[in-house]
């Protein structure tokens, strides 16, 4: 596992932005490192009782050494909480909110969430980073756990500072667990994308929407028999979520997220305009679409 | 030693299954299964979770019948089914299963294997993945000498692979896992499609219905009521609940209460069940 480790934050910290073009050689060379990490360890994953919770206490300092360098990290009590069942009903699809306690004024915000899953394979479910105009940076999303993991959301705020928040789930088998649809529907609706907000849009106020991506977000885990090979990693690597011409939230994502990916996140509107989802996946295939977000007439 | 059969209707021999967990002790024996005698051969619907459990089947048709076992059909991919297919393949049968079951198998074979052996441990010795060499793409009949049973692929329900068995002699219908009675339905394919085949079922005249997991055998049509309940009251409660902005989290703390006390095993699968049917209907 911590053979893995290093590359993988490696990619990460490397590469912030993921659209510049020169970053795109190092970044598949990474990925084969990777790649070919997972399939050193895999055979000992999918379906199987997790091993025991003492390993968590080896694994979270080298993480914490690799992504954040001996900065402080400070209890996040007042600052965020974190969200998640004790025990996973589905280990390939476990739900996880963070609630931000603070909110999102121009002098102090929440920056960014790491959302960490100490013992997957790629313990960085995802790295959401948030503005001023988000509102608030609290936000909900699906992850795969593959064994009894702690699971950490560490927000870093504007000044700099870093806070943590931890809870323990009980779940295994969640990244090599096979797909429950079958490939062909998973391909051929990749990409289709649907934003959902209940309540009425009100501008200068704190707005919460939903987007759902349809993408397989394949780990590299999942083996296929008929081609005796692992179905290759393809998965979601980043979402950026605008309203008008402000960014609301980027999210860097990796194979911890499920399938289908889903995240919950809030705006600040200032005047009527659309939300714009782009998102980009490990392939390199780019998926965009808008909606007009009507505000209710003021009454 | 053979697995103890009930005959449910004449040459139609079932063994039901525990309503618990896949133990060592039980041998992966927690499905109905069994098989129907002709005039000329066996088919056995269903080989159970282990080739220890295979094994006992199979002396269970022959402490009843030297003829061949000429099939061996599988209703859906689960291992608790088709996990004893290693004890026949001596037989040389044919084995057939809906046509998207050797896609199915071959995807989630090694996990459920690898599951299996670390539950059973040296009691899962044998058990290998036998894909079927014949699928079914829709419709198909087969004669055990004089008794024909017909087949039928069904589209996507409790799996994307489930195959009913007809007798058409005793107007039995083995439904397999279509129908859980008294333990709680699993849902691994589609809330929305088990309803409708469920209704397309409905349409079917038969005598009795044997499910893949309660009684071996039970009244038709019948049968289906408290499925289709269940079944329904989660379609419901998560379209309400996905209406006024609930999330899957508020999905697993309130939809189908009702039903608790219901079904053996609730707590064990049904908030799955929530999760599985809520992020379908959510694309709606």
């Amino acid at each position: 596992m911590p053979r893995l480790l290093t590359p993988l934050l490696t990619r990460i910290t490397l590469d912030p932005g993921l659209r510049s073009e020169r970053r795109r050689a190092p970044m598949m060379q990474v990925r084969s490192i990777l790649f070919l990490a997972i399939l050193a360890i895999a055979p000992g994953f999918g379906g199987g009782e997790a091993r025991a919770a003492s390993d968590n206490l080896a694994i979270w300092p080298d993480i914490k050494a690799a992504l954040f360098e001996g900065r402080e990290i400070h209890d996040g009590a007042g600052l965020l909480q974190l969200e998640a069942p004790v025990r996973a009903y589905d280990a390939a699809i476990v739900p996880i909110t963070v609630v931000a306690e603070i909110p999102q004024t121009a002098e102090r915000y929440i920056r960014s969430v790491h959302l960490i899953i100490d013992e997957n394979p790629a313990p960085v479910a995802g790295v959401f980073h948030f503005t001023p105009d988000s509102g608030s940076a609290s936000f909900s999303t699906r992850v795969r756990v593959n064994a009894y993991t702690n699971i950490r959301a560490i927000a870093e705020t504007s000044d700099g500072e870093l806070y943590m928040a931890t809870r323990f789930v009980k779940a295994a088998g969640g990244c090599s667990a096979p797909a429950l649809k079958d490939a062909e529907s998973a391909m051929a609706n990749i990409g289709k994308m649907k934003l959902k907000q209940t309540d009425d849009v009100v501008l200068q106020e704190v707005n919460q929407a939903q987007i759902l991506i349809s993408h397989p977000n394949y780990s590299g885990m999942q083996f296929d028999q008929i081609t005796r090979t692992y179905i290759p990693a393809h998965f979601v690597q980043k979402i950026r979520v605008s309203y008008g011409d402000r960014t609301i939230m980027t999210v860097d994502a990796d194979i911890s997220l499920s399938e289908n990916p889903s995240v919950h996140f809030h705006y600040l509107p200032e005047a009527a305009g659309a939300i714009t989802v782009e998102v980009k996946d490990s392939e390199g295939m780019t998926y965009d679409r808008s909606w007009p977000m009507t505000p209710a007439p003021a009454s | 030693m053979p697995l103890a059969m009930k005959q449910v209707a004449p040459g139609i021999f079932v063994h039901q299954g525990v309503h618990g967990e896949v133990t060592a002790e039980n041998h992966g024996g927690i499905a109905n299964i069994g098989f129907i005698v002709g005039a000329e051969a066996v088919a056995v619907i269903d080989s159970g979770g282990s080739a220890i459990e295979g094994q006992r089947l199979r002396a269970a048709v022959r402490a009843i019948t030297d003829l061949p076992i000429r099939y061996v059909i599988n209703t859906h991919v689960h291992p608790d089914h088709i996990f004893g297919n290693a004890a026949f393949v001596d037989d040389a049968p044919a084995f057939v299963g809906h046509a998207k079951l050797a896609g199915a198998l071959t995807a989630r074979g090694p996990f459920y294997l690898e599951n299996l052996i670390e539950r059973l441990g040296d009691a899962a010795a044998g058990t290998r993945i036998i894909l079927p060499a014949q699928g079914v793409g829709e419709r198909r009949e087969i004669d055990l000498g004089g008794r024909v049973l017909r087949l039928a692929a069904h589209p996507t329900a409790h799996t994307d692979n489930d195959l009913s068995v007809f007798d058409v002699r005793t107007s039995t219908l083995w439904l397999s896992d279509l129908l859980f009675m008294d333990r709680i339905p699993a849902i691994d394919g589609s809330l929305k499609g088990w309803l409708e085949v469920i209704a397309a079922l409905r349409q079917v005249n038969a005598a009795r219905v044997i499910p893949g997991h309660g009684p071996v055998s039970a009244d038709w049509p019948g049968a289906l009521d408290a499925q289709e309940r269940y079944l329904r009251t989660l379609l419901d409660e998560i379209r309400t609940l996905l209406a006024e902005g609930g999330t899957m989290e508020q999905a697993v703390e309130t939809v189908g209460r009702s039903e608790r006390g219901k079904w053996l095993l609730f707590d064990d699968y049904h908030a799955r069940n929530i999760v599985t049917a809520f992020t379908e209907l959510e694309w709606e």
